[in-house]
This record gives structure tokens, sequence and C-alpha cells, in this order.
């Protein structure tokens, strides 16, 4: 993502604090966040009137959202209070398909004219740009779903937690790591709740209350005789929960190698500010890594970020097809390698699956931003591409005549296309624990928590960090490594997936701000995964002296 | 219409002011007209249009402060947004780093606003993707590319007497062309704030013939090369560098401008003495806003001059801590650059790697400022002073001051995302494998 893309807290008076622009909206009082919005009656009869008007206009589908988007962040450093910040946007987005082409336009001028207006607009833009479209827009059908509601299922809504509540939680948490010998740290809280109704000519009329938590820190550690410096981040995950995730439930509490403490469905933030404090006074003498060939072992949190891009992004069809080919690119997992039916993704035991259902996951929802119910489906099986991510307008591409309900728009003011639903590597069928992974290896690495990432436009080379890495030999953990980076090719990289621990590993990792398109929108998406070994895998040594 | 002018915006804002109760007060107003074009597979694929308007609205009492915000601006609403902001003050902690607000200050007038850029068309839009495909379906190649221009106004009032006001236009364009063979692939990025210096056909071309010679690209081994980065190449990389220029976390022992056993490198050399680096809102090829969203006044400021680090960039509750004068961050980057143009550099050059542009580019290690990314789009090799045949991608690992430090050609400075840029020739670039990435 682009800097240009984010909004600058500053002008807002509050320190150099970055956050996405579409995360931005009107910033109002914390108490107008409880108010109830719209009456689902009346969002009915507004985007009927969206409906109607844009088939009188000769359109031949059209679907409207309605949307109220609120966030609330929370920013610290050290022992202050940064910034607070709660934002609304609400306004209607309608898309048309007039000559066989997609239109959009939106106002957030939710009343019978303004929606008449943007209906007019979006019809206007089909009929322009059906002048440039080459074949027309073909739509898997739907059948209509009447009048039906879904919400994340919730226990503690963020909006009725008080502010003074979480930023005495982000406080503790800070003064647990400066107690622990940390010398800075920066700590945060993101909170989301999309209030979505969405309609379509194909008789849905879908009501959706959704809820996303991020909370995340980076601690940091400064040695200043040798002028060096550590952060350790925080091994939370963003979830599709509410603040019931901010519990730190011991029973949601796991033991990773060398003493890790990892989380779950409930994270104990304050445990593990202090457990960051120590690890990033440990890194900074920690031993600088020998490259060479290394069996990898990769806890969830880690390799989240490493299937996201690694097979989420490349089996994403617009991106397969070209359609994102001037920004991140096109994908190595072509329609050839798929027709063939034996494309070796991986080893036989790599199993990923796609799904828009997963409890306390990003991507959970009742119904996508098309009106087609969440579902699950295989993209690799037995370590074989079986199939993509696809939506409504793209599934006739792969013979196939159903939507996956992965289609998602940023904001009602931005036009909804196929984005990322979670990708997760099914866990090992076999009882198998970590600390029996590592003591089947020989000379090996332990890696938590996510750190840098790159990959190239197809999305064959990456090269990934990680937050601790950990130095295994002979089946023994025998301390801290610093300057740890892994490089390899995808398909070589999964083809060398060795084991994967059982269920009672299996956790998800999110990203809260996956960016893609031009102009660039953002989604949140989840990756589950259990602890899992990769041999020989080639580790590069990343210290420099300058 | 969201743009104002200065006279409208500044009645909007004092009649906003007037309402104000608060110890102290400011308000910024933005609004901007935004439209774009993308088009994939040699065909349109979406197009769009924004209008944006928003008065931000801070008050304070004491040292707590409270900010809101409104997209409407008749009394009531402007009356409703400033209490807001108040009753959000009153109820929040003190921020012990609240600095009051800025006296008037002088600006100097900005270069940043063309008529030209303003009066965008949607048909211009259209034609621009036609520049684009027209020409690459005569050369078997398939375009995917993305325009997007906007012209807007920020303004700014406070309660000790500042005002500000500023209107600009910018415009983007990038454009991918891939061989529908699948084995080339070429691109260009260009950016302005006048409309009309940009040629559409000019830039697709430029793409297309990087396509048509990357086509078919040998493998050679990675390793330390010589390179030749285009402008595009050498900005995202030395860009990276700004965040190290912040003097409170230099100050504080962790950004590349820590130094051992305390301290920063203020004063001292860090890369080559050829290399300078500076910022100038002025310069009227890359043009920006002459002042901040804090209200300072943005002026010419050297970063690294002949190799030494001259500034960094202190916020004001920074600057009083250290006793210094605040410093603002730069709105743009212009590195010195010499007279070769790219043909004379690789004339001179008996081996290396051109490199049309870095991708996917993200911080290995903050403290040596060591970055990885992707060569893409476009990658020579070089021989005798001749372009020889199009090699595979590259993944490198380096960092942009151990490159300024192996410096051995500067050539002539282009736009790149606001920035002004030179080729430059480096020895020694780390690339540290191979990629099969078109």
């Amino acid at each position: 993502m682009k800097r240009r893309d984010f909004v600058q807290l500053s002008s807002l008076g509050a320190g150099a604090l970055m956050v996405p622009s579409a995360m931005m909206g009107n910033i109002i009082p914390v108490e107008a966040m409880l108010e109830p919005g719209m009456d689902v009656i009346v969002k009915k009869r507004m985007a009927d009137v969206a409906l109607n008007t844009a088939k009188s206009l000769g359109a031949t589908y059209a679907d409207a959202r309605i949307g109220r988007y609120l966030n609330q962040y929370v920013f610290t450093r050290e022992d202050k209070v940064q910034n607070v910040v709660n934002t609304e946007s609400f306004g209607i987005g309608i898309r048309v398909i007039a000559n066989g082409t997609w239109g959009f336009a939106s106002t957030n001028n939710v009343s019978e004219d303004g929606i008449k207006k943007a209906t007019q607009q979006a019809v206007a833009i089909a009929k322009a740009n059906s002048k440039f479209q080459k074949e027309p827009v073909k739509l898997a059908p739907v059948s209509g779903h009447g009048e039906v509601s879904w919400k994340t299922p919730i226990k503690k809504d963020f909006k009725d937690v008080p502010v003074s509540e979480k930023v005495d939680l982000l406080l503790k948490a800070n003064s647990a790591a400066m107690e622990n010998g940390a010398n800075f740290v920066n700590s945060a809280l993101f909170m989301v709740n999309e209030q979505k109704y969405f309609a379509s000519t194909d008789g849905s009329y879908i009501d959706q209350d959704i809820h996303r938590i991020w909370p995340t820190f980076g601690v940091t550690a400064v040695d200043r005789e040798a002028g060096k410096f550590k952060t350790r981040q925080a091994m939370s995950a963003p979830m599709g929960m509410g603040y019931e995730y901010m519990d730190g439930l011991d029973s949601e509490k796991l033991e990773g190698a060398a003493g890790l403490k990892l989380y779950r469905g409930s994270y104990d933030m304050v445990e593990d500010a202090t457990t960051a404090a120590m690890q990033a006074k440990e890194m900074l003498s920690a031993k600088s890594v020998d490259p060479g060939k290394y069996d990898l072992v990769l806890e969830p949190n880690h390799l989240g970020l490493t299937i996201h891009e690694s097979v989420g992004h490349p089996t994403e069809l617009d991106r397969v097809l070209g359609y994102e080919a001037n920004y991140a690119g096109t994908s190595f997992a072509t329609m050839d390698k798929w027709k063939s039916g034996n494309f070796k993704y991986g080893s036989d035991i790599v199993n990923i699956v796609a799904d828009k259902v997963q409890p306390g996951s990003l991507g959970a929802v009742g119904y996508d931003d098309e009106g087609v119910k969440g579902k699950q489906w295989d993209i690799i099986r037995n370590g074989v591409l079986v199939n993509y991510q696809a939506i409504r307008d793209q599934v006739n591409m792969i013979d196939q005549n159903e939507s996956h309900g992965c289609c998602y728009a940023q904001s009602w003011n931005d036009v909804q296309f196929q984005r990322m639903p979670n990708i997760s590597l099914e866990a090992g069928k076999d009882k198998y624990s970590v600390a029996e992974m590592i003591k089947d290896v020989e000379k090996g690495i332990y890696i938590a928590g996510r750190g840098s990432y790159s990959i190239d436009q197809q999305r064959y080379n990456f090269q990934f960090g990680g937050t601790a890495f950990y130095e295994i030999k002979n089946g023994e953990i025998v301390g801290m490594l610093n300057d740890v980076a892994y490089q390899s090719n995808t398909q070589e990289f999964w083809n060398s997936c060795a084991k994967i621990c059982d269920e009672s590993d299996y956790r998800l990792f999110g990203s809260f701000f996956d960016g893609k398109g031009q102009p660039s929108q953002i989604s949140a998406v989840s990756h589950g995964s259990s602890t899992t070994r990769f041999n020989d895998i080639n580790v590069i040594n990343t210290g420099r002296s300058v | 219409m969201a743009i104002y002018t200065e006279e409208e915006a500044r009645k909007i804002m004092e009649k906003a002011l007037s309402f104000s109760t608060a110890d102290a007060c400011e308000i910024n107003l933005e609004g901007s007209e935004s439209g774009n074009i993308r088009y994939a597979r040699n065909s349109v694929s979406t197009s769009g249009h924004r209008s944006n308007q928003t008065l931000v609205v801070q008050s304070n009492f004491g040292k707590r402060m409270g900010t809101a915000t409104i997209d409407e601006f008749d009394d009531e609403s402007l009356k409703r947004v400033v209490a807001r902001s108040e009753e959000l003050a009153k109820l929040s902690p003190e921020n012990p780093e609240f600095m009051g607000p800025l006296g008037p200050q002088s600006y100097d007038e900005s270069l940043t606003f063309f008529n030209t850029t303003a009066g965008i068309t949607p048909d211009y839009r259209a034609e621009v993707a036609n520049s684009s495909i027209q020409p690459a379906v005569e050369k078997d190649v398939t375009a995917a590319g993305f325009l997007n221009d906007s012209s807007g106004f920020s303004a700014m009032i406070n309660s000790n007497g500042l005002f500000a006001y500023n209107k600009s236009t910018s415009v983007e364009f990038t454009v991918t062309m891939r061989t529908n063979d699948g084995t080339g692939s070429g691109w260009v990025t260009r950016d302005f704030n006048d409309i009309s210096k940009f040629n559409a056909l000019e830039a697709s071309n430029v793409a297309i013939d990087k396509a048509v010679m990357s086509r078919e690209a040998k493998a050679i081994e990675p390793g330390k090369y010589t390179v030749i980065l285009e402008p595009a190449a050498a900005s995202d990389l030395l860009g990276r560098m700004g965040s190290a220029l912040n003097a409170r976390s230099a100050d504080e022992g962790r950004n590349f401008m820590s130094k051992e056993g305390g301290g920063t490198k203020l004063g001292e050399k860090i890369v080559d003495e050829r290399v300078s680096i500076w910022s100038d809102p002025l310069n009227p090829d890359v043009p920006t806003s002459t002042w901040n969203g804090a209200g300072q006044p943005l002026k010419k400021m050297n970063w690294i001059e002949n190799g030494v680090v001259k500034n960094l960039a202190y916020s004001r509750f920074w600057a009083k801590e250290k006793g210094v004068d605040p410093v603002p961050f730069p709105s743009n980057f212009i590195m010195q650059g010499g007279d070769a143009s790219l043909e004379d550099l690789i004339k001179g050059t008996k081996k290396g790697i051109l490199v049309t542009r870095l991708w996917y580019i993200r911080s290995v290690d903050p403290q040596t400022l060591l970055y990885t990314g992707l060569t893409r789009d476009g990658t020579f090799y070089i021989e005798n002073g001749q372009i020889k045949y199009p090699v595979k991608n590259f993944r490198f690992n380096e960092s942009p001051i151990i490159m300024l430090n192996n410096l051995e050609t500067l050539g002539k400075q282009v736009r790149v995302d606001g920035n002004l840029i030179p080729y430059m020739k480096i020895r020694d670039f780390t690339f540290t494998s191979l990629s099969d990435a078109v």
C-alpha cells in the first residue's frame, strides 16, 4: 500500500500516526457510535429506490449497499495516550449492469433523491463504458435470499466498553514491558464495526453486523553503547471477534517452543508485553545466524503471512487473468496448470482450504458484498491445485456456475470486487505436538510471529523474516538467533512441507489492512494453520555493517 | 464543487472559529475532486469520480485536546462540530506533548495548481486508455494501466492568528505492458502537477518497447553487480530513508541515524561526497504546498550535503525538549544529478545490469536500513557499453546507505512520484537470488 493511501493523523492533532484513509470518516463522539443508525425498514425502502430506478433505466441487474462503518482506534506510547479516534461513515453504493457492462456510483445522501441521482449516474457510466467492453458481463446465478440477517457472534461489543478501560489496558501492557526492560513501547487497538445492508434485483435483502478487532504493539530494547536496537512485535492476531478477545483466558493460551507464550481465541496483552520486553533484550545479544540450509519449524502466527503471500494472492482468479497486472502483478498459478489437474503446488500433506465462514476469522460473514452465502471450498487438495477464488462475474471463466462468495468492498463508496477469503492450511491428521516436531529436527530454526515479507509479482520467489528466531540443534532449542530471513520459490517451498502439527496447535493469523486494486482498497483476512515443518530451506544472514 | 477559493474557505473557517469557546482552536478545511480510469486485458475495466470535503476542528482546554470533523458547512453544522470537539477535549486525558497553536506565519506562493489538470474530463481519461491499448494491440502486447487525477485545496486557521491556504492539482499514470506470449513485461510511470506535460502515447510506447525487449530473458547468477538504476528504481529505495530523518527516534537510539554510544549522526559523512539531497517546495518540476498540516512554513532544506547529514526533522515538541528550532519533515526529495543520459551511462559500462524498477520493497533491518525486493518489468544485461540481452529478475538485499557509498556516476534527474531523482550507476549492488517472474 502506498503512503498516499494513508491519512496522517497528525493533521488531526495527533503525532505521526497513520491509518488507511478508507478507515476514516467523520470523527464522532463515542456515544454517537451507540446510536442505532437507519432502521432496516427504511433501508429496504431506500434500496428499492435504487433497484427500481436502475431497472427503469434499462439495467439488467442492480445491487445497492447501504453501509454504516464505525471505527475506533486507540494509540499509546509508554505512559502516554497519543490518540483516541472514533469515526463514522454512512452512505450507499449502487452497482448496475447495463449494456452488459458494470457501472457504479455512490452517495452519502441516502434520500430518495440522492439515490435516484446516484443510480442514474451508475447506469450512465455503464452505458458509456460499454463502448470499450469486449465481452458482456456474465453473472453466475444466485437465488434471492429474501429478508435475512447475520451478525458476527460477539460476546462484548467494543462500543459498549468504555474508552478508559481500553486505554488502561494498553497502558498496563506498556508499563509491564517497561518494567521488564523495554526502552520504548508503542501499542494500539483497532476496532471495526461494519453495519451493511445489501439488496439486489435477485430478491435479496441482507442486513449484516460485522465486527473485527486488532490489538498490537512493538516493544523496543536499545543498547546505546553498541548503537543497537531490537523490536519484538505482539503475538496477537487480528480477529473477527468482539472485545472478548482481550479477556486473556488461560484456556486459550498455548505453550510454544522455548517457553514462548502464544494465544488462540483470547489474548493476554499484558503477559505478551512482559514476554516481549524480555525477548527484545535477549535479541540484542543473540547470535547472528550462519547462512545455509535449515529445516524450518514455522509457528502459525508466522506461517499465516507466508500462506497469505504464496497461496492466497496467487490463487485469486483476477490476478491469474491479468486484471491486477499493473499493480500487484499476475500469477504463476496459471489456468493451464489448474486445468492439467495434476499441478503439484505442494507435497501430499498440503491441503489448503478457502472459506468465508470460520468462526472468529476476519473473513467470516453470512453473505458477501454481492449477496452470495459464505461457504468453504478447496484450493489445494493432497498437494494439487484444484480451484481458485472467484466471484459471480468470474466463475464462468473456470467453467463453474456457482460464485465462491468472496466479493468485498472496503466501504459503501467503493465498488466491490474479488477479495481473498480466509485461506488456511489444514492441521495434520495424526497426533503430533510442537515439542515432538522440534525433537525430530537435527539442524533447524523455529520462527514465530510476523516480520519482513516480500514476494515477486508472479509469486514465485519470496523472502520472509519473523519476530523471534530460535536455533534448533539435534532436537533441542539452543538459543535465539538474529539476522534470519529465508528465501525460497513457492512451489519448491510447499513441496518441502514435511510435517504438520495436529489440530490442538491450530490458530488464526490475520492481515487487517490487506491492499489490492487501483484505487487501492483494504480488506481483512485470516489464515489458519498448525506449526509446520519445511525441510532444507535456504536461510540468509541479513546483518550488515554500515 | 468542492474546490473553494481562498476567500470562500476563509469565510467558512472564520465562521466556525467564531463559535469557539475553548482556550485555543485550530481548523483545517480540505476539499478535492478526483477521477480515474483503470484498464486491463486491453479493455477499460473501471472508472470513477470522487468528491470530498471535510472540516476538522481541534479544540483544546489546557493540554486537553479534542477533534471533530464534518462535511456540511452551514452555520448550524459548524456550531455543532465546534461544540462536539470541545466536549471531546473536556473528556480527554491531558497530552503532555501538546504544543499550543502557532502564531501567524508567512508562506511562499506555491506552484502546485494548474487549470489544465483541474479541467480533465472523462473523455480525456478514456483517450489516455486508448493511447495505451491501440499501440499495444498493434504490437501483440496487452496493456493494463491506471490514470488518477485530482485537484483540491487545503486551508487552515487558528485562534492565534494563523491562516494558510493552498490549491493543488496532480496526476499519476502507470501502465504495464505484457507480451502476449507471456515472456516479456515493460512498465512506465509518469506524474505531474500540470497534465499538459503528459504524453500518454510516448509513455505507453516506452513500456511497450521494454516489454518487447525483455522477451525470453536469460538467467544469470545472482551476486554483486554494477547496476544502472533508472530513477523509478532508485526513488523507491531512497524514499525509504525518510523515516531515518526523524530526530526523535534517532535521539532515542532506535533508527539508522542513532550513533553508537548515544547521540545522532548529524554532521557525519554517511555516503559518497557527490550525494546531496534536499527538499524544496518551490522547485518548478516537483512543487508542493509551502506549509504542512501543522501550519509550519516549508522552505528549501538540505538533508544530506556532499555526503554529510545536514539536518534531521524535529517536531515542535521534540525541538523544545532539545532546545533547537523545529524542522518540518520534507514534502519532496531532490537529489543532485549529473549530465549523463541513460545512453551515456550504458556506453560507459563494461559489465552491468540495467534496472527499470524495484518491486515489493520491505524493510529487513531498520538498524542498517537494509531492504529486500525484486527487479521488475525490464532488467537487462550490459556488456562493453551495450545492452546485450534481457535477464531474469533478481531479488536484492541492499541498504540505500551502502548503495550511495558505492556510487559510480550520477545521471540526469527525472520526476518520479513527486521527487526529483537522477539515473545512478552503482557498483557492487547485492542480488541474492533469481526470480522466474515476468
